[in-house]
């Protein structure tokens, strides 16, 4: 029996927690030394980040930060699925559309966001745009690769035993498919976040990139590293959990591990 | 042969895409409610064979007729056990048991209960709602045998479906087969490069040429009072058989 049957208890908890520790005691350490008057300690960190939790700041500034990624996940998450699915489904289309994605996903699409501000300004719907653009090369890619990779065995089984087209698509390369899709959904996230944070720090300064514009120019380090950590840990969270939830409703399959 | 043929072949030719040709010439008749294996050195194209009687592989030329009529795809009357096992991994055993009645379109009820009989008979009672990841090798193939048979189809095409289990296993299953199959009375057409399997399980046996591949002798392998398939192992005519087929194909090994 593993340590977790025997106690109830999981080791793997407590060398989490370790790793923590030292990370957050070498942060500490180095920020006593003189590196830069930039780099605060790790308590200094922790104390302005409960401050702001508690004072609101936070809690207002993500509160703006996450209505244009809301939107733009939710427009590029369903779209840039639909339209890897049909990438993958229908050779004439992936043909038109595959180079310019395949383009778009080496280039460093950060370096477009500024040129977003020629499309929409410096409003909400550019904040959408910056998110999109980051999101959509991952999630439309994942989705395309999943379907293009369906067993062809089991697409064959399902002939097989006499599916049409449509009970394939639905049936088989679909759920086959899933695992990738859900995984460019993921990584399409945590690319929102990053497209998020550039459009605020790069486009014009709201919620958390504005928190971090603003402690830069007063020079109240603690209060930048807290509203920085603050967005990573946030984003990290949020990933982590449709991990979980995706676990929990699809992959029961996986569930052994 | 006794029985009628349900399955003609005349003249069939496949070359694949790339100038591969796997079968040069094959005229065969298939007698009905037998068990006929197709035997040959690797890579002739047995495979290549059954799945173009299954209609999931077009031939380049001539023509399978299935009871007189031409086939143009797969059909209700023929139904696959893979050797890979082809399970969808997201379903449970019920599920997949009971997927070539969901593609027709029966009931939920109807096709479980259809689904629960078949899962008894190839011995998986009570696995209904395990997922495939949880079986061993050796039950997930009684899945898909339990699949190819909740169809009710006449003709199962099997594709080397003990060539993924262990060596003990695979022999539990040899013996199983000829049970069930005393039970459910269907044409079997078995592929496998097993010589004992093919003599074993076969009332006869189709020896194929390596690739390009013809027929190159059919052999009876019926064996008389074969009452309990246990014994079948020690018959004297099963080891001459066996010996005689295998001097045939250690030629063909260079």
């Amino acid at each position: 029996m593993s340590t977790q049957q025997k106690t109830g208890f999981n080791p793997r908890f407590l060398w989490k927690l370790l790793s923590l520790v030292v990370v957050f005691g070498a942060w500490e350490l180095a920020g006593r030394k003189p590196i830069s008057i930039a780099f605060p300690t790790f308590s200094a960190t922790a104390v302005a980040f409960f401050r702001m939790i508690a004072d609101g700041t936070l809690l207002t500034a993500f509160g703006v930060t996450l209505q244009p990624l809301g939107v733009g996940i939710l427009i590029i998450g369903t779209s840039g699925i639909l339209f890897g699915i049909l990438m993958g489904l229908y050779r004439t289309f992936e043909w038109f559309t595959l180079p310019v994605f395949i383009i778009v996903q080496s280039a460093p699409m950060a370096a477009l966001i500024p040129l977003i501000t020629f499309l929409y300004g410096i409003g909400f719907a550019a904040k959408v745009l910056a998110v999109v653009l980051m999101a959509a090369p991952v999630i439309v890619l994942n989705s395309y690769k999943g379907i293009r990779n369906a067993s062809p065995t089991l697409i064959q089984m399902s002939k097989s035993f006499l599916s049409n087209r449509s009970q394939q698509i639905f049936k088989i390369i679909i759920p086959d498919a899933s695992g990738l899709i859900f995984a460019g959904l993921r990584l399409g996230i945590a690319s929102g976040f990053v497209g998020i944070v550039l459009a605020e720090l790069l486009i014009t300064p709201t919620g958390i990139g504005d928190l971090i514009t603003y402690y830069r120019a007063l020079a109240l380090y603690p209060q930048m590293f807290a509203s920085i950590v603050a967005i990573v840990v946030f984003a990290t969270v949020v990933v982590s959990a449709l991990q979980w939830l995706e676990a929990l409703l699809f992959r029961r399959e996986r569930s052994a591990a | 042969m006794q029985n009628s043929s349900i399955i003609e072949i005349k003249g069939l030719k496949k070359t694949y895409a790339g100038g591969v040709e796997a079968l040069a010439n094959i005229d065969l008749k298939i007698p009905q409610g037998e068990l006929t294996t197709l035997l040959g050195p690797s890579g002739c194209g047995k495979t290549t064979l059954l799945k173009i009687i299954a209609g999931l592989l077009d031939q380049t030329e001539g023509e399978v007729l299935i009871k007189g009529e031409r086939i143009k795809g797969p059909g209700p009357e023929r139904a696959f056990v893979f050797q890979d096992f082809a399970l969808m991994p997201w379903a449970t055993v019920i599920r997949n048991v009971a997927f070539g009645l969901e593609l027709r379109g029966v009931s939920k009820k109807e096709r479980y209960e259809i689904a629960r009989r078949y899962i008894d008979e190839v011995g998986l009672t009570g696995f209904d709602k395990a997922y495939p990841h949880e079986l061993s090798g050796g039950m997930r193939q009684r899945v898909g045998l339990a699949r190819a048979l909740a169809v009710d189809a006449e003709i199962l095409l099997m594709d080397e479906p003990f060539a993924s289990v262990d060596e003990q296993t695979r022999r539990k299953f040899q013996e199983d087969l000829l049970n069930l199959l005393k039970i459910e009375k269907k044409t079997v057409v078995f592929v496998t490069h097993s010589i004992e399997e093919a003599v074993y399980v076969s009332d006869q046996v189709v020896l194929l040429s390596p690739r390009p591949s013809k027929v190159m002798r059919i052999v009876d392998t019926r064996l008389d009072g074969e009452e309990n398939v246990e014994d079948i192992r020690r018959d004297r005519k099963y080891l001459d058989v066996v010996e005689d087929l295998w001097q045939i194909l250690k030629q063909y090994l260079i």
